[in-house]
């Protein structure tokens, strides 16, 4: 996978994540001509894309569009499923997500982004497994927080 | 869980420009502050993200992210790491300054540090400081905890993508990754060796096996549940292994029969509607047909293929055009099958779906279709507004039309051709557009071609044309780089040696060898060529063999003289003959006459003889000078193009003809450009002198789909522009080449054959009882539905189905004006005390519930029906075996084949001693399914002794619905049952308008499905059912909001998935 990106009906982008490297115009290129793109397509057309030498694969959940950017020989169905099962440990993680707890806590949805896929292939595709390591890192947040306050109170 | 740290985002409204350069400029002064604390950072950093991906510079907090993850605890630490994995790249300078926290954090012994230290090396580091990380990765794969492992694979694949030497020595550590005990760290390995195998397929053969093994395993539910998503077994992993099967078994055939069980298997396990499973699929028919084919397997892709293609569901449609883009070189029948859905998928509204067909018709396109194709293409570009498809497409365009019609008119119009035609289209392809990798690819189609072209045998083209390629060859064939020149040398060196090939056509293969050898070092057929023709009677080869000669002896004069891709080249042109001056002042030393220019010379003639004439000079002065362009220094080396005398310069005999004929050739190119309408009538005309390049004919082939004219009559009118359109489509695609319009049509001709035959030794007034038979068109479609739907639970009398399969028998032959055959009404009283003829089903096998009785297959002699009947213990097959012949026929033997997925109780044989003339004998078989499939094929066949052995073969198709059962029961027991049963499968169905009430639904689900209803309460309804001959699946309904939601329940797992797929076919059928 090239990139990742959510953005939602308006065209705000609300995360990002790029697996190549391009420079900062490039991206910022590439999201506007893809947020456009993507944007005018009607509900009941396909879900894949070509576009430049790439194919994009998108999907909408509620107001947020889902798209990925794949080379040529890869799978797009498989895609769409990747899309969807973060779509899933979102919604697992947030208790039935919507746009804004992303906004509000893009920092998490980047912490399950980069648990579920790596380096821009799938890492660990065990739901439980993923949210073990992100709640592992979250619980040990918490002690610290708690032992933090409580060396405050004293 | 989850704090709400970025709360404090939200008072930016419409995100106005000003806010958030307000927010900038307090986050910069923040962060630089010195008393700003950790905590405080960690809070920037997240706010700074967030601006970066609005769009703004954020670049001054680049180096306090650094800071973070170096100094932070692990809260802070982790949006650190996460800030500089998303702010920077990895050539970034400051990622240098990661490298001493990464050490620091892979050495820690909390987990979670080295977990996020692996994360952020998986995503960025930098090439040059691998080596100081390496052995601490390297030490991780052996960590006791899968997730490290499983992190460091995904760190090593990082590495070998971004430096693979530097991971070189590692190798064994992979191997050892890819047989770890968890899955995860397998599956995390196989990133790698997908790379690796990418990259040199051979290295890693000896892996195969245990691909294949880890495959096998994965497909059949070896690995623990967490892996499955939506209950199918690791996807990913499936997908992965077979991308690198298919790398591994490419052009391999001993790598692939390896191979070929496995995806046997997983074709065969994705039988679910699901996405996952369409993709798994997808994923395995590419795979089977990259690797080396094996004829069986292709068969189940080609089917799987079709079911992509037929999907109501748009994305899957896309892939199944996809799929069939991918194979169609290889079995280009396929696309004659879906050559209707490609039709409509021309028109369909998604560009995206339009563009793929595009594509798919660009790679069948030939000299006969490609006049449509291209048409299509331009309608698309008048629509498109995306550049980049645009470029695409106009490119081929420009290949498939220039070239290919090109190529057409040479044949066509042949040495008649004005010419002016061919010299223009030298001019084109060497001038080019402005774009100079379209040039290019726009020759290397035009040399692509030109080889195929000469590739058939034998195959006799016109002077003109040769010249026109051998042209093309030596200027452009250095651009194909996978074709040896010695093969292009080869062809043309055997031209040159036909006889019927003109001497100015040689000259223009010469010039193309010499050309050709000019950019290759040294060739065996240049020499030989040289020694051949050095000595050759015709005085311009001799000439030319002799430059060849020397120019290849100095092979820098020689690549000087002729520079690549020069033909555009303006050549300064001595027009004065200055360097001549010197010979001709020696001449005129020696006392030779001055020369005096032409018309000097005729005036002085003239004054000498003072008579009148009557000869028009103007004219015999033209013919004078181009007759002298064949001794003069003219000779063709092809690189003259521009003037239309010089190219035809050798044959100046000709050129009277060609003027003459002018007037009978076809006008090809007009001012407008091409000129398609008056070629039907003139290609004609031509047809005959160009047999051999039948093939480039084309568009003059008029009217191809003619032929079936009259079985498409009966279509309606839209359907039949559809099938006009398909037919020039499709043209010269397939072995067949003819054009068959539907799958149908074809059978049916073939079967009016075989009857017709049968016709003869009948006697033709019995027959003709049935030939007014005056059926309209919905008739045939609708029977012929039938005859696929056998399940259809009809239950008709004895004497009305007799004269139903009578008629749809006759239907299929309508509009043939052929007598057809039926078994007679007189053999039918004659033998009426035996079994008549046609079969039927025996009074107490009549009251159960049995599909009607259908035609399996016929021969000369024997013909078998079938007839399915739904008893309570299993699906009993009634075969009824017919002799047609008018003797009896002796030990005919029936035999099932052994099925996969079936299993015949009793025996798979049946002998009947003998089958009288014009009679019926019928055997009965008892089935049951034994492995649930959605639907599968029983073969078998027939033979019997007669002057020869003869074998008669069949195939029925049985349905996961001919074996399941009503389940009677009370609703304690059900709900009983419920509880104890474990495997579920549950999905919500939408349901069309027709069928809103539950009841109605439930109703369908009884009658189409055979489920029995145990009770319905409200909005929620329970049925229960039976795999024979006793596996029970329970199904639990509800509705909501046009919603149905259905629940399985079966201590078999796959039944409820099986069921689920037949639920929803029979909820889209109604």
């Amino acid at each position: 996978m090239q990139f990742m990106l959510l953005f939602s009906r308006q065209g705000k982008l609300r995360l990002q994540k790029w697996y190549v490297p391009l420079s900062d115009k490039e991206k910022k290129k590439i999201t506007r001509e893809l947020v456009q793109t993507v944007l005018a397509r009607k509900p009941k057309m396909c879900s894949f894309l070509e576009w430049r030498d790439l194919k994009i694969v998108y999907k909408r959940y509620a107001s947020l569009y889902f798209c990925c950017a794949i080379e040529d020989q890869d799978n797009e169905l498989i895609t769409l499923e990747i899309i969807h099962r973060y779509v899933e440990l979102l919604d697992k993680y947030f208790g039935s997500v919507c746009e804004l707890d992303i906004i509000f806590n893009f920092e998490k949805a980047y912490f399950i982004l980069d648990e579920f896929l790596l380096g821009g292939e799938v890492q660990e595709t065990s739901k439980k497994n993923v949210l073990k390591a992100i709640e592992q890192a979250d619980l040990l947040q918490e002690v610290i927080l708690r032992s933090v306050l409580r060396s405050l109170n004293v | 869980a989850g704090g709400r740290s970025g709360r404090s985002l939200t008072p930016w409204p419409g995100q106005q420009e000003k806010l958030i350069q307000q927010e900038l400029t307090s986050l910069k002064a923040t962060v630089s502050a010195p008393t700003t604390t950790l905590r405080l950072m960690k809070e920037c950093m997240v706010r700074l993200i967030y601006c970066e991906m609005l769009g703004y510079e954020s670049s001054f907090g680049y180096i306090h992210a650094i800071k973070l993850a170096q100094q932070g605890n692990l809260l802070e630490k982790r949006v650190g790491y996460l800030a500089v994995s998303l702010f920077l790249h990895e050539n970034h300078e400051l990622l240098l300054l990661l490298v001493n926290t990464v050490v620091k954090d892979l050495q820690s012994t909390n987990l979670v540090e080295v977990c996020m230290a692996l994360t952020v090396v998986s995503q960025i580091f930098p090439r040059e400081m691998i080596p100081a990380v390496l052995p601490l990765i390297e030490d991780k794969l052996q960590h006791s905890k899968e997730i490290i492992r499983r992190k460091a694979v995904q760190a090593l694949y990082k590495f070998y993508l971004i430096a693979p030497n530097q991971v070189q020595h590692i190798h064994d550590k992979f191997r050892k990754a890819l047989c770890d005990r968890d899955a995860g760290v397998m599956a995390a390995s196989l990133h790698i060796y997908l790379q690796m195998i990418k990259e040199n397929s051979s290295g890693y053969k000896d892996l195969t096996g245990s691909f294949v093994t880890i495959l096998k395993q994965v497909v059949g539910g070896k690995l623990p549940i967490d892996f499955n998503y939506h209950s199918v077994p690791a996807p990913w992993l499936q997908i992965q292994l077979l991308r690198i099967l298919g790398l591994l078994g490419k052009d391999d055939p001993r790598t692939s029969e390896l191979m070929y069980d496995v995806l046997d298997e997983s074709l065969r396990r994705a039988e679910i509607n699901h996405n996952i499973t369409y993709a798994i699929l997808f994923e395995c028919v590419q795979t089977i047909y990259t690797i080396y084919p094996k004829s069986e397997l292709l068969e189940k892709a080609a089917k799987c293929i079709g079911k992509f293609v037929l999907s109501p569901k748009i994305n899957l449609k896309y892939l199944g055009l996809k799929a069939l883009t991918y194979v169609i070189q290889q079995d280009p029948n396929l696309a004659l099958q879906h050559q209707m859905t490609i039709i409509e998928c021309l028109d369909h509204p998604d560009p995206i779906i339009k563009r793929e067909t595009l594509e798919l018709l660009y790679r069948i396109t030939n000299g006969q279709n490609v006049i449509v194709i291209v048409q299509k293409m331009l309608d698309y570009l008048k629509e498109s507004k995306e550049e980049y498809a645009i470029i695409n497409l106009v490119g081929k365009i420009a290949e498939l039309w220039f070239i290919q019609t090109m190529n057409a008119v040479f044949s066509v119009g042949g040495d008649v051709v004005h010419p002016d035609i061919p010299n223009n289209f030298l001019r084109l392809l060497a001038e080019g557009f402005d774009d100079r990798k379209e040039d290019d690819q726009l020759r290397m189609y035009a040399v692509q071609s030109y080889l195929a072209l000469l590739e058939e045998e034998d195959a006799l083209y016109p002077q003109k044309f040769l010249q026109v390629m051998s042209w093309v060859l030596g200027e452009y064939s250095s651009l194909v780089t996978d074709v040896d020149p010695e093969v292009i040398l080869t062809k043309l060196h055997s031209l040159l040696k036909k006889t019927v090939i003109t001497s100015e056509t040689k000259m223009w293969i010469m010039a193309a060898v010499t050309k050709i050898a000019s950019h290759a070092s040294c060739s065996k057929i240049v020499d030989k060529l040289i020694q051949e023709f050095s000595n050759s009677l015709d005085t311009c080869m001799r000439q030319y063999a002799f430059e060849l000669k020397h120019l290849c002896e100095d092979k820098a004069l020689m690549r000087n003289l002729l520079p690549f891709d020069g033909s555009c080249n303006d050549m300064v042109v001595d027009a004065s003959l200055s360097f001549l001056d010197g010979f001709v002042a020696e001449g005129l030393g020696r006392g030779a006459a001055p020369y005096k220019p032409h018309h000097q010379r005729q005036e002085e003639k003239l004054s000498q003889e003072k008579a009148l004439n009557f000869e028009p000079y103007g004219l015999s002065f033209v013919s004078s000078v181009s007759s002298s362009g064949v001794t003069g220094r003219q000779s063709p080396t092809g690189l003259s193009f521009g003037s239309d005398t010089s190219g035809n310069s050798a044959e100046t005999g000709h050129k009277e003809t060609n003027t003459l004929k002018l007037e009978g050739v076809r006008r090809l190119w007009g001012k407008e450009g091409y000129l398609p309408k008056k070629e039907n009538k003139v290609g004609k005309e031509n047809e005959p002198q160009t047999v051999s390049c039948g093939s480039l004919l084309a568009g003059q082939m008029g009217d191809p789909p003619a032929l079936r004219s009259d079985q498409v009559a009966s279509l309606s009118e839209e359907d039949k522009e559809k099938q006009q359109l398909a037919s020039t489509l499709f043209i010269g695609l397939g072995s067949n080449a003819g054009v068959s319009l539907m799958g149908k049509a074809d059978t049916a001709t073939q079967k009016f054959k075989r009857k017709s035959k049968i016709n003869e030794t009948q006697s033709s007034e019995e027959a003709s009882d049935f030939q007014d038979t005056s059926l309209c068109s919905s008739d045939i479609v609708e029977d012929n539905l039938a005859f696929e739907t056998p399940q259809s639970l009809k239950k008709s009398g004895p004497d009305d189905r007799l004269p139903d399969i009578r008629l749809s028998q006759s239907s299929l032959f309508a509009d043939s004006n052929i007598e057809i055959f039926q078994p007679s009404r007189n053999a039918q009283s004659e033998s009426a005390s035996k079994t008549p003829l046609v079969p039927c089903l025996s009074e107490e096998l009549e009251e159960l519930t049995h599909s009607e009785v259908v035609e399996l297959c016929q021969s000369d002699a024997l013909a078998l029906y079938l007839c399915k009947v739904w008893t309570d213990d299993s699906l009993l097959l009634i075969v009824f075996v017919s002799n047609k012949t008018t003797s009896a026929l002796n030990a005919v033997n029936l035999v099932f084949e052994e099925a996969e997925h079936f299993q015949i109780l009793e025996s798979t044989t049946y002998q009947f001693p003998v089958i009288e003339a014009q009679n019926v004998e019928r055997c009965q078989k008892r089935v049951w399914m034994d492995k649930i499939c959605t639907q599968g094929i029983l073969s078998g066949s027939v033979n019997y002794q007669s002057e020869m052995e003869t074998r008669l073969e069949f195939s029925i198709t049985l349905s996961l619905v001919d074996f399941i059962r009503p389940m009677e029961m009370t609703t304690e027991d059900f709900g009983k049952l419920w509880l104890s049963l474990s495997n579920d499968v549950k999905q919500n169905i939408k349901m069309s308008s027709s069928q809103d009430s539950l009841s109605a639904t439930l109703s369908t689900l009884q009658q189409k499905l055979k489920l029995h209803i145990v009770d319905i309460i409200g909005n929620e309804g329970i049925l229960a059912c039976q795999l024979l001959p006793s596996v029970p699946c329970l199904l639990h309904c509800r509705t909501h909001s046009g919603m149905l939601a259905l629940w399985f329940r079966s201590p078999c797992s796959a039944l409820p998935d099986g069921l689920l797929y037949q639920c929803q076919k029979v909820m889209e059928e109604s």
